[in-house]
């Protein structure tokens, strides 16, 4: 929620590029140029664990387009987090193949779980785009029918929230399920290589950084687009009052269809990008307290309004 | 085995009083608080004492060991007494001059009951702190999602709480029990004359791996000993269910005609739910005893044991066991609980896992001085085959496979939250990672082996 | 009269048998019996071929003492088994219990002689037979005279006699004992193999008959207990939702921390029970439950008053904001209770609440859960007369019809709210109260069934005391419906996207608030 709901900097400002060059360039150069006893140096576990909070940014970047913009409080944004990281997780799962502990070409939890063969919805995330590409439709296309039924019948405000606890407690307890051949309460652990980089080396991970902080910088520019854009201002004035939006002869539930949507999509972005920097994704992402620390941060940032969604750790 | 009689349960501790090591009359030594035994062990204590002092410089600097159990969030419950006990054992040792006169420093870290965090905390135990080993993890999660990042930084890890087996880590010392000390046992028990001779099972977990996994060996088991397929049943709650009102409704349907028995892995918080409703139902620990894995001592503090009594228990340890060295250990802990201001100070009671995290410690400690330093490729090979005087009784390191020879005792629960143990194991059972009945073509040796080999 | 009969049967038993462990006792002391009577004699002698290694004899000696003896004669065999091998130990045990569940019959507390009644059936031996015939005359318990039935008729299903076989099969089918079945089907398989006799056939028939008999009363006793099951849980779900529904309609706010002050309640019980463990004498001690209701109440208000003083009323008007603060003030509340009372705390059952009634043959309902429908009965009652009779249910009802309006009728809109939050909250205590009969106190046990409340909320619709029961009767009551044939998690999912299809129909749930300030 950078720059605010005052649209008063265009293209981001001075700010937002001084954060991105620390971000993008100046990080990565403390981890590899200065010694490592230096005062200067910056470990590649910290690195890590920025990586880990810009993924989280981005989520929080779609969050705040929903609740910041439109007013809509989405509590399972979890939910589409947790889709995202287990698409990329899923496709993490398959390259291990034979390093994993039992030796065998499924995942370690199927072997004892008992499962035979590789169940058929997992077949497609042998594919590295079709990873990539699920973690972000995957969500997006959950979010298109739940929001289509919720916005479609009006459902907002407080009832809104209470529907998605619910949805996120029911994802929650569904990926908790061991017979939905998705790992348990374990989840998805234990990756070795993506694309065949292996995840273990520091280079990896530095590349993984980068990654993620361009994906931050993408997602702040389309939202930026999308609230200077006609959609934005509309998606506001829905905010402010939703009646007189459809007085003036617009359909308020396609626009927040829309954002709704866009959100989902951002938020799997960032479970894609978390998996592979944390190595591990379990249902305890996705349940309804994650959801809820979530949209605080945003709270807490829009209180804040200091330099915006990116402080969220 | 099987015998009410307390008296018959020292004779089956092999090796209690014959051939005390030196490690062993050390660890005497510290039990009774500095007193002096004569013979050889003093000069055992002597020669290491002159040891440490030659090679040694007092002003060396101390050990770093980590203590990765949540002390938040829902696992804090069990895991909290664990870090205690680690801390105990810490100060113990540390008393009495340290591990080859360096002095022990504990890093404590929370990773929240949450299992990324466990992840994380373990790098930065290994890779920040660079802990020389660490103490840490209850559920079977938690241990498998440090596992990966303890086998790529070489670490150690002790484990202490029992599991489900098939697996094999070089960087895992495992002090709890493996299924077949634990879960097949049991079931052996009731299935004998003396246990009752049930021909029925009811398998009931909570839905994570160290249910679904022990099930798994069970069913082949019964399977393998000719157990209709009808009679076994098996079903998973999530964590935290509490509603069993259903389950108990198919359970009595279930046990109705009698020789029906629950196997229950259920885990926490879903236990008193589970009892009382069993209870109320009208269902008797006579007609359908509950044979748990994860109802220990420290779970009954403070429950309303009314409904569990007269149900069963399988276990390696419990503070009821009677020997010298167990009454000091659990005056010990109670004193210690104390003395720190630890929530319920002198009625915190002791089990298994407590045990286990306790001997964990002095079998590392062991471990460094017959290695001479705390490098974990030098200390796992003289963790192999070393034996401790636990306040159970004598437990012994596998000499290949990375896991603890213990007994094991089924126990009945009383009203007090203490367990009346009603069998025990002859000696101590040597513990086998991948069970003999869902994969009786594998093994896990460390020496002859590369870990986990095809016999 | 009967009753006062029996108890000095009972009474003149008991006399008896410390007589004879008496004189047995003496026996014992006295070395060889010289001039006791025969019957001890033969005993005695019983006595000492009973660890005998000679199997036959062994067997001899116990048969006589089954036939013979009483449970006087445990403590001896406890001595003489604690002396034994493993295989007389084994031999011995049998015995014992047969002769404790003997005497065990003519206890005066109902439960133990219905459970030794249903041990001597699941033993199996044929002695025990006229014991249960003898005892169950002198019965006045129905369902322990049942149970003696039931298993008298159990033994004798095992008989050689196919007469008295057949009539136990028909006893059996008679009585819809669901212990009868798997014995009855073993009777049905021998009789469907090739070279079954004709005995066995007809016999096969009797025993498919009772079958028939037993698993259609099985299915109604099944049904019936579902209901009670799905009632149980839409009165638990009723209770909690009854103060998030008041302080919903009243303010537009969920309340997140409401479970939290749920387990206020259920810890201000603990705290009462573990009170008056130290400070009151055991004869009172099952009174505390009744005190905790009040201290539960109170608790919980207070902190509900507290918390509406101190975060909801500078969040007014900002209904999501408000949900997130209330939501970190769970958090808070839970950690404190995680700091200050550990993890687990359990509230022991008072006497009364433990154990179930039985009121139809395989229908056995908890007592708990009996209380909770009771008082979830005596909440609605309570709360619609102090909404509809009270002088506060006015103006609450006003305000939560048209604030401004109240207002400007010189209602004071600010207290009416803060009373209303804090009745809410004690409500909230008073189920965390009732919550401490079903399960544990633990700092999680708001959250265990706070998600399922919301819904019922949500589902009832704002403000609307109906809207509230129905829907927490068909949410409970579906739950149930589908929790044997989906499990609990898949259950609870299709309760879920049930809710979720029904706000479509009724955005704004069952009884919508109608009239100009719907929106």
């Amino acid at each position: 929620m950078s720059e605010g709901t005052t649209d008063k900097n265009r293209g981001g400002g001075l700010g937002f590029w001084v954060v991105g060059g620390i971000l993008l360039l100046v990080m990565p150069a403390l981890n590899i140029l200065p010694p490592e006893d230096s005062w200067f140096h910056l470990s590649d576990f910290s690195l890590n664990r920025f990586g880990k909070f810009l993924a989280f940014a981005i989520l929080a970047l779609g969050l705040d387009l929903i609740w910041g913009y439109t007013g809509i409080l989405s509590l399972g944004q979890g939910v589409f987090f947790g889709l995202g990281a287990y698409c990329m997780g899923m496709h993490m799962m398959l390259t291990i193949g034979k390093e994993s502990v039992y030796g065998s070409d499924l995942p370690d939890f199927m072997v004892w779980n008992q499962v035979k063969e590789l169940p058929l919805f997992w077949k497609p995330f042998h594919s590295f785009p079709v990873a990539l590409i699920g973690a972000i439709l995957v969500p997006m296309t959950f979010a298109l029918i739940f929001g289509f039924f919720a916005f479609r019948s009006r459902i907002k405000g407080v009832y809104f929230a209470i529907i998605t606890q619910a949805l996120a407690l029911a994802a929650w307890l569904v990926f908790n399920r061991n017979d939905t051949n998705l790992g348990g309460t374990n989840g998805l652990t234990d990756f070795k290589q993506v694309i065949g980089y292996r995840l273990s080396e520091p280079g990896t991970q530095r590349v993984l950084y980068i990654i993620t902080v361009l994906c931050l910088g993408a997602s702040y520019f389309l939202c930026q687009w999308i609230i200077r854009s006609r959609a934005g201002r509309v998606l506001v004035a829905v905010r402010d009052s939703e009646k007189r939006v459809v007085f003036s002869g617009y359909t308020p539930p396609n626009y927040k269809l829309f954002v709704f949507v866009v959100s989902a999509g951002l938020a799997g972005l960032a479970g894609l990008l978390y998996a592979p920097q944390v190595g591990i994704i379990t249902p305890a992402q996705i349940g309804v307290l994650p959801s809820l620390e979530m949209v605080i941060w945003v709270a807490v940032c829009r209180t804040v309004r200091s330099n915006g969604s990116k402080s969220a750790w | 085995m099987a015998t009410n009689k307390p008296d018959e349960n020292n004779p089956a501790e092999p090796g209690t009083d014959a051939a005390p090591e030196a490690g062993s009359s050390r660890r005497e030594l510290l039990v009774k608080g500095g007193k002096v035994v004569a013979g050889i062990g003093v000069a055992a204590l002597l020669g290491n004492l002159g040891n440490w002092a030659l090679s040694y410089a007092a002003d060396k600097e101390p050990i770093k060991i980590g203590i990765l159990h949540s002390l938040s969030g829902t696992m804090a419950i069990s895991e909290v007494s664990l870090r205690d006990t680690v801390m105990m054992a810490v100060e113990e040792i540390n008393a009495k001059g340290g591990v080859m006169g360096r002095m022990i420093k504990p890093v404590v870290v929370d990773p929240a009951s949450n299992w990324d965090l466990f992840a994380e905390k373990a790098k930065q135990l290994l890779l920040q702190d660079k802990v020389s080993v660490t103490f840490g993890c209850w559920t079977s999660v938690s241990r498998k999602s440090v596992l990966p990042v303890f086998e790529k930084n070489n670490g150690l890890l002790f484990y202490p709480v029992q599991y489900e087996g098939e697996e094999c880590s070089r960087n895992v010392f495992y002090t709890g029990a493996a299924p077949n000390q634990q879960a097949v046992p049991a079931v052996d028990y009731l299935m004998s004359k003396e246990g009752g001779g049930f021909t029925k099972f009811y398998l009931l977990g909570t839905d994570y791996v160290y249910p679904r996994t022990t099930n798994k060996i069970l069913r082949a088991m019964l399977l393998a000993k000719k157990v209709p397929a009808d009679k076994i049943m098996e079903e998973y709650t999530p964590f935290h269910h509490q509603d069993y009102q259903t389950i108990c409704g198919k359970l009595k349907k279930f046990a109705a005609g009698g020789g029906a028995a629950v196997i229950s892995t259920i885990n926490g918080d879903s236990n008193v739910p589970f009892y009382k409703e069993f209870a109320n139902q009208g269902l008797r620990a006579e007609d359908a005893p509950i044979m748990a894995f994860s109802v220990a001592e420290d779970e009954l503090r403070g429950m309303d044991t009314s409904a569990l009594v007269g149900h069963l228990a399988a276990w390696n340890y419990y503070q009821s066991v009677d020997t010298p060295q167990n009454k000091q250990f659990v005056a010990n802990f109670k004193a210690y609980c104390k003395k720190n201001n630890l929530p319920d100070g002198d009625k915190r009671v002791t089990d298994d896992p407590i045990e286990a995290a306790y001997f964990g410690v002095y079998i590392w400690k062991q471990a460094v001085e017959k290695a001479g330093t705390a490098d974990v490729d030098k200390v796992r090979k003289a963790v192999y085959g070393s034996k401790f005087l636990a306040p159970g009784g004598e437990i012994m390191m596998d000499a290949a496979n990375h896991h603890t020879y213990r007994p094991v005792l089924i126990g009945e629960i009383l009203a007090d939250g203490q367990f009346k143990v009603v069998s025990r194991s002859p000696g101590l059972v040597k513990p086998e990672p991948w069970s003999e009945f869902t994969n009786p073509d594998k093994g896990c040796d460390w020496v002859g082996h590369q870990g986990t080999y095809q016999k | 009269m009967t009753l006062s009969l029996c108890r000095l049967v009972t009474v003149l038993g008991m006399v008896g048998l410390v007589l004879c462990s008496w004189q047995s006792w003496t026996i014992a002391a006295d070395g060889p019996p010289v001039s006791s009577p025969s019957v001890s004699s033969s005993l005695e002698q019983a006595l000492n071929q009973v660890s005998s290694e000679d199997e036959s004899v062994r067997n001899a000696a116990i048969r006589l003492l089954l036939e013979q003896g009483d449970a006087t004669l445990v403590p001896r065999l406890e001595e003489i088994r604690a002396n034994a091998s493993r295989g007389i130990r084994q031999a011995i045990k049998p015995l014992m219990d047969l002769l404790k569940n003997r005497a065990k019959l003519a206890s005066p507390d109902s439960d133990v002689r219905r459970s030794a009644a249903t041990d001597l059936g699941s033993s199996g031996n044929p002695l025990a037979i006229p014991w249960l015939d003898a005892a169950k005359v002198n019965e006045s318990n129905k369902w322990v005279r049942y149970t003696m039935e039931e298993s008298s008729a159990l033994i004798k299903l095992a008989s050689d006699d196919p007469s008295i076989k057949a009539a136990a099969a028909e006893m059996l089918g008679e009585l819809y004992s669901q212990n009868g079945v798997p014995a009855l089907k073993e009777l049905v398989a021998a009789g469907a193999v090739a070279e079954a006799t004709e005995q066995q056939k007809a016999m096969a028939k009797a025993a498919d008959a009772a079958i028939d008999r037993i698993e259609t009363w099985g299915d109604w006793a099944n049904a019936i207990e579902t209901i009670f099951r799905g009632i149980s849980l839409s009165s638990i779900l009723l209770i909690m939702s009854l103060g998030l529904a008041i302080v919903f309609g009243l303010m537009g706010v969920i309340n997140m921390a409401h479970g939290e002050l749920m387990m206020v309640g259920a810890y201000a019980t603990f705290v009462t029970q573990q009170c008056f463990m130290s400070w009151f004498s055991p004869d009172v001690f099952g009174w505390y439950f009744l005190v905790a209701l009040p201290v539960a109440f109170l608790a919980a208000a207070g902190s509900g008053f507290l918390l509406e003083a101190t975060v909801i009323r500078f969040l007014y008007g900002r209904p999501l904001e408000t949900m997130l603060a209330t939501w970190g003030v769970s958090l808070v509340l839970m950690q404190a209770a995680r700091v200050y009372f550990g993890d687990l705390t359990a509230v022991i059952a008072p006497g009364p609440l433990r154990g179930g009634a039985q009121v139809m043959v395989g229908v056995y309902l908890p007592y708990n859960r009996i209380f909770i429908i009771a008082l979830s009965i005596v909440c609605v009652l309570g709360i619609y007369f102090t909404l509809f009779k009270s002088n506060l249910g006015l103006r609450v009802r006003a305000v939560t019809q048209n604030r401004n309006m109240s207002a400007c009728l010189g209602i004071p809109t600010r207290k009416v709210d803060s009373y209303t939050f804090a009745f809410g909250s004690g409500l909230a205590g008073i189920a965390g109260w009732a919550l401490t009969m079903v399960g544990n106190v633990d700092p999680g046990l708001g959250q265990n069934y706070i998600v399922d409340a919301f819904m019922v909320v949500v589902t009832g619709g704002v403000g609307k005391l109906a809207g509230t029961i129905v829907a927490s009767l068909g949410i409970g009551g579906l739950n149930k419906l589908i929790e044997p044939g989906f499990g609990a998690v898949y259950g609870k999912v299709l309760i879920l996207v049930m809710v979720i299809l029904f706000l479509q129909w009724r955005p704004s749930g069952l009884f919508a608030m109608k009239g100009r300030d719907a929106d």
